[in-house]
C-alpha cells in the first residue's frame, strides 16, 4: 500500500511514541497500586519495590504478557474485515493509544479510579464500531473481556478470604503462633513459586521450547514448576531462619513477631505481584503498537503471519521503568503513608490471590485491571475479619468508573480516528 | 492536584485504636477517684479541688475523642465488628468518664465529709471500682490482638477469661457496695438527712461505675461474638 510506503516510518515512530506514553502512565500510576500494599505494609522499603517492580514486570511481561498482546493486537477486532482497509486498523489503533492515554491523564489529574485496561479496550471498540462498522467488533470476544472484569474481583476476593482463613487456622488461633508461622509460611512461598513457573512455562516459553525442538507434556510442566516452587520454598526457609524472635518487640504488640514472619512471605508475594501486574498490564500499551508496526511492515498484509519484534516488549518495559522512576515512585510513596494499617499477614493473602487471578487471565488472554482485582482480594481479607476498616464508596467509584471509561476512551478514540484518516488519506 | 487513589482509599481508619485511647483516658478518670476521696477524708480540700480540675480536664478530653471517633463512624465503612455495637462500648466508656466527674462534683461542692466509722469501708469500696474499670481497659486493651487473630482461637478465649475476671470484680463491688449501705443504714439517725442523702448517692454513682465498667466487658462480649 502507497500509505505505508510514503508515512510507514512516521507511522511507527507515532505508535511507538504513544505506545510509550501509555507504559509511561503504568508505570506511573498502576505499578505503584500493585506494589504499594507491601509498602503500606512495611513489609518492603520503597526503594526495594521499585527494584522487584522493574526485574518482575519486565519478567512478566516478557515471559507471560504474550497472550494478552495478542488479544489487544488482533482479538478485539475482526481481522477479516480490516484485511481490505489496513490503514484504518493503523489509525485505530494509533487513535486508541492516543485516546486511552489523553483519558488516563484526564482521569488522574480529575483523581478517578480508572483503570488502563478498560480506558485501551473501550477506545479499540470506539474506533472500530463507529469508525469502521459494528461488525468490526469480536463481540463475543468483548463480553468475555467484560465478563472477567466483573468475575476477576470475585475470583481474587474468594482466593484472598481462604488464604487469610487458612493462615487464621493454621497460624493465628494458636498458642505458638510465631513457630507455628515459621513451620507453615513455606508452604506458601511453594505456591508462589509453583504459580510463576507453571504460567511461564504454559504460555510465555511455549514458543521458545518450540524453537529450540523441546517439547513438555502438562504433566512434566507441572513436574517443573514444583521443582522451581520447592526452589523458592528453600529460598524462603533459608530467609525465615534469620528471623530471630525479639521479645522486646511483643511487650506491645504479642503478633510483632509473627508479622515479621510475614513481612519476608511478602517479599516473595511482591514478586508475583509484580510480575502477574507485567504479563496483564503492559500489554495494554505494546498491543496496539505491536499491531502498527505488523500492519506497516509487512505492508499492508493483516493475515501475515510474523512474531512480534523484541523491540516493542522493550519499548513496553522500559517505558514502565522510567513511568516508576519518574513519578511511580511519589505515589507508592503517598499510598505507603496511606496504608499503614495493613499488616504483612494480610497483605500477602491479598497480594496473592490478586496476582493467582491476574496470571490466570494473562494465561488465558483476558485483559482485566489488575487494581481492581487487589480491590476485590482486600476486600476478601475484610470479609474474614481480618482489615480494620474499610471503605466501601471506594467500590461505587470503581464501578463508576467503569460506566464513564468505556464511552470515554471510545468517544474520545473515534474523534483521533477521524483526524488521523483525515490527515493521512 | 486531587490525589486519589483505588488502593489507599480503600482503607479506612481502624476504629480499634482510637477506642483503646478512649478507653484509657476514661480509666483515668476513674483512677483519679482513690486521691479525690482520700483528700476530701483528710478535708484538704484545696488537694481534692486539684484532683477534680485534672479529672475534668481529663473527661474533656474523652469528649473530644468521643466526638472524633463518631465523625470517622461514615455508615459505608466495612469492619470486622459490628458498627452499632462499637458505638455503644464508646457510650459506656464514656459514662465511666461523667460519672467519676459527677461524683466530685457533688463532694466538692458540699464539702461533704464521710463519717468516720465508714472511712476505711469506703475507700476499700472506691479501690474496687477502680479495680473493675482498670480491668475493663484490660479487655479493650485486647481488641489489636483480637482483630490480628481475625477474631478466633486462643485469643478469644484469653479475652473471655478477662470479661470473667471482670464479672468478679463487679461482684465484689456490689458486696462491698451492700456493707457500707447496711453500715452507713445503722447511722443514718445521727446525721443531717441531707447529708444522709447525698452519701447515699455518692455510693449509688460508685457502684454504677462499676457496673457501667461490667457492662464494657458485656459489649465486648457481644463484639466478638458476631
Amino acid at each position: 500500500m502507497e500509505l505505508f510506503t510514503e508515512y510507514g516510518t512516521l507511522l511507527i515512530i507515532l505508535a511507538g511514541m504513544f505506545g510509550f506514553f501509555m507504559a509511561w502512565g503504568v508505570g506511573a500510576n498502576d505499578v505503584a497500586n500493585a506494589m504499594g500494599t507491601s509498602v503500606g505494609s512495611k513489609a518492603l522499603t520503597i526503594k526495594q519495590a521499585i527494584l522487584i517492580a522493574m526485574v518482575f514486570e519486565f519478567a512478566g511481561a516478557y515471559l507471560a504478557g504474550g497472550e494478552v498482546t495478542s488479544t489487544i493486537r488482533k482479538g478485539i477486532v475482526d481481522s477479516a474485515i480490516f484485511a481490505e482497509k489496513p490503514d484504518y486498523l493503523v489509525f485505530g489503533m494509533l487513535s486508541a493509544l492516543l485516546a486511552a492515554g489523553t483519558w488516563l491523564m484526564i482521569a488522574s489529574i480529575m483523581g478517578w479510579p480508572v483503570s488502563t485496561t478498560h480506558s485501551i479496550v473501550g477506545a479499540i471498540v470506539g474506533f472500530a464500531a463507529v469508525g469502521v462498522s459494528v461488525d468490526a467488533v469480536n463481540w463475543s470476544k468483548v463480553s468475555t473481556i467484560v465478563a472477567s472484569w466483573v468475575i476477576s474481583p470475585v475470583l481474587a476476593g474468594t482466593i484472598s478470604f481462604a488464604l487469610f482463613r487458612s493462615v487464621q487456622r493454621l497460624i493465628l488461633i494458636h498458642e505458638n503462633p510465631f513457630e507455628r508461622a515459621k513451620k507453615y509460611v513455606p508452604f506458601y512461598m511453594f505456591a508462589v513459586g509453583w504459580l510463576m513457573a507453571m504460567v511461564t512455562m504454559l504460555k510465555g516459553l511455549k514458543h521458545v521450547f518450540k524453537d529450540i525442538g523441546i517439547r513438555f507434556s502438562f504433566v512434566e510442566t507441572a513436574m517443573l514448576a514444583v521443582l522451581f516452587g520447592l526452589l523458592v520454598a528453600a529460598l524462603g526457609t533459608y530467609l525465615l531462619s534469620k528471623v530471630k524472635r525479639d521479645e522486646k518487640l511483643e511487650a506491645n504488640d504479642r503478633f510483632a513477631n509473627v508479622e515479621r514472619v510475614f513481612a519476608v512471605l511478602m517479599i516473595f508475594t511482591a514478586c508475583s505481584m509484580a510480575f502477574a501486574h507485567g504479563s496483564n498490564d503492559v500489554a495494554n500499551a505494546v498491543g496496539p503498537l505491536a499491531a502498527v508496526v505488523n500492519v506497516v511492515s509487512s505492508g499492508g498484509n493483516i493475515a501475515a503471519k510474523s512474531s512480534m519484534p523484541g523491540w516493542i516488549l522493550l519499548l513496553g518495559g522500559a517505558g514502565i521503568v522510567v513511568g516508576l522512576a519518574t513519578y511511580g515512585f511519589k505515589v507508592m510513596g503517598t499510598i505507603g503513608r496511606k496504608i499503614t494499617e495493613l499488616t504483612p499477614s494480610r497483605g500477602f493473602a491479598a497480594e496473592l490471590g490478586a496476582a493467582a487471578t491476574v496470571v490466570f487471565a494473562s494465561g488465558t488472554g483476558l485483559p482485566i485491571s489488575t487494581t481492581h482485582t487487589l480491590v476485590g482480594a482486600v476486600l476478601g481479607v475484610g470479609m474474614a475479619r481480618g482489615i480494620g476498616a474499610l471503605n466501601l464508596r471506594m467500590v461505587g467509584a470503581i464501578f463508576l468508573s467503569w460506566v464513564v471509561t468505556l464511552p470515554a476512551g471510545a468517544a474520545l478514540s473515534i474523534l483521533f480516528f477521524f483526524f488521523f484518516k483525515g490527515v493521512f488519506t | 492536584m486531587a490525589f486519589s487513589n483505588p488502593i489507599s482509599d480503600l482503607f479506612g481508619k481502624s476504629p480499634i485504636k482510637p477506642l483503646q485511647e478512649h478507653m484509657s483516658l476514661v480509666v483515668k478518670c476513674s483512677s483519679q477517684l482513690e486521691a479525690f476521696f482520700q483528700a476530701a477524708i483528710d478535708s484538704k480540700w484545696e488537694q481534692a479541688s486539684d484532683v477534680f480540675d485534672k479529672i475534668c480536664e481529663d473527661e474533656n478530653c474523652a469528649d473530644e475523642l468521643k466526638k472524633q471517633f463518631r465523625l470517622n463512624m461514615p455508615k459505608n465503612l466495612f469492619m470486622p465488628v459490628s458498627r452499632s455495637d462499637l458505638l455503644s462500648i464508646l457510650a459506656h466508656q464514656d459514662c465511666i468518664a461523667n460519672l467519676s466527674k459527677d461524683i466530685c462534683g457533688i463532694v466538692l461542692g458540699r464539702q461533704m465529709e464521710i463519717p468516720k466509722s465508714l472511712q476505711t469501708d469506703f475507700l476499700g469500696y472506691i479501690k474496687s471500682t477502680i479495680q473493675a474499670s482498670e480491668q475493663a481497659l484490660k479487655a479493650i486493651n485486647e481488641l489489636d490482638e483480637l482483630l490480628e487473630t481475625g477474631f478466633a482461637g486462643q485469643e478469644v478465649k484469653f479475652v473471655k477469661k478477662l470479661i470473667k475476671e471482670l464479672d468478679a470484680k463487679e461482684q465484689k463491688v456490689d458486696k462491698k457496695e451492700r456493707k457500707l449501705r447496711h453500715n452507713l443504714f445503722k447511722i443514718e439517725n445521727d446525721l443531717p438527712p441531707i447529708h444522709v442523702m447525698f452519701l447515699y448517692n455518692i455510693i449509688d454513682n460508685i457502684g454504677e461505675i462499676a457496673d457501667t465498667a461490667e457492662s464494657v466487658g458485656n459489649r465486648l462480649e457481644l463484639l466478638i461474638a458476631k
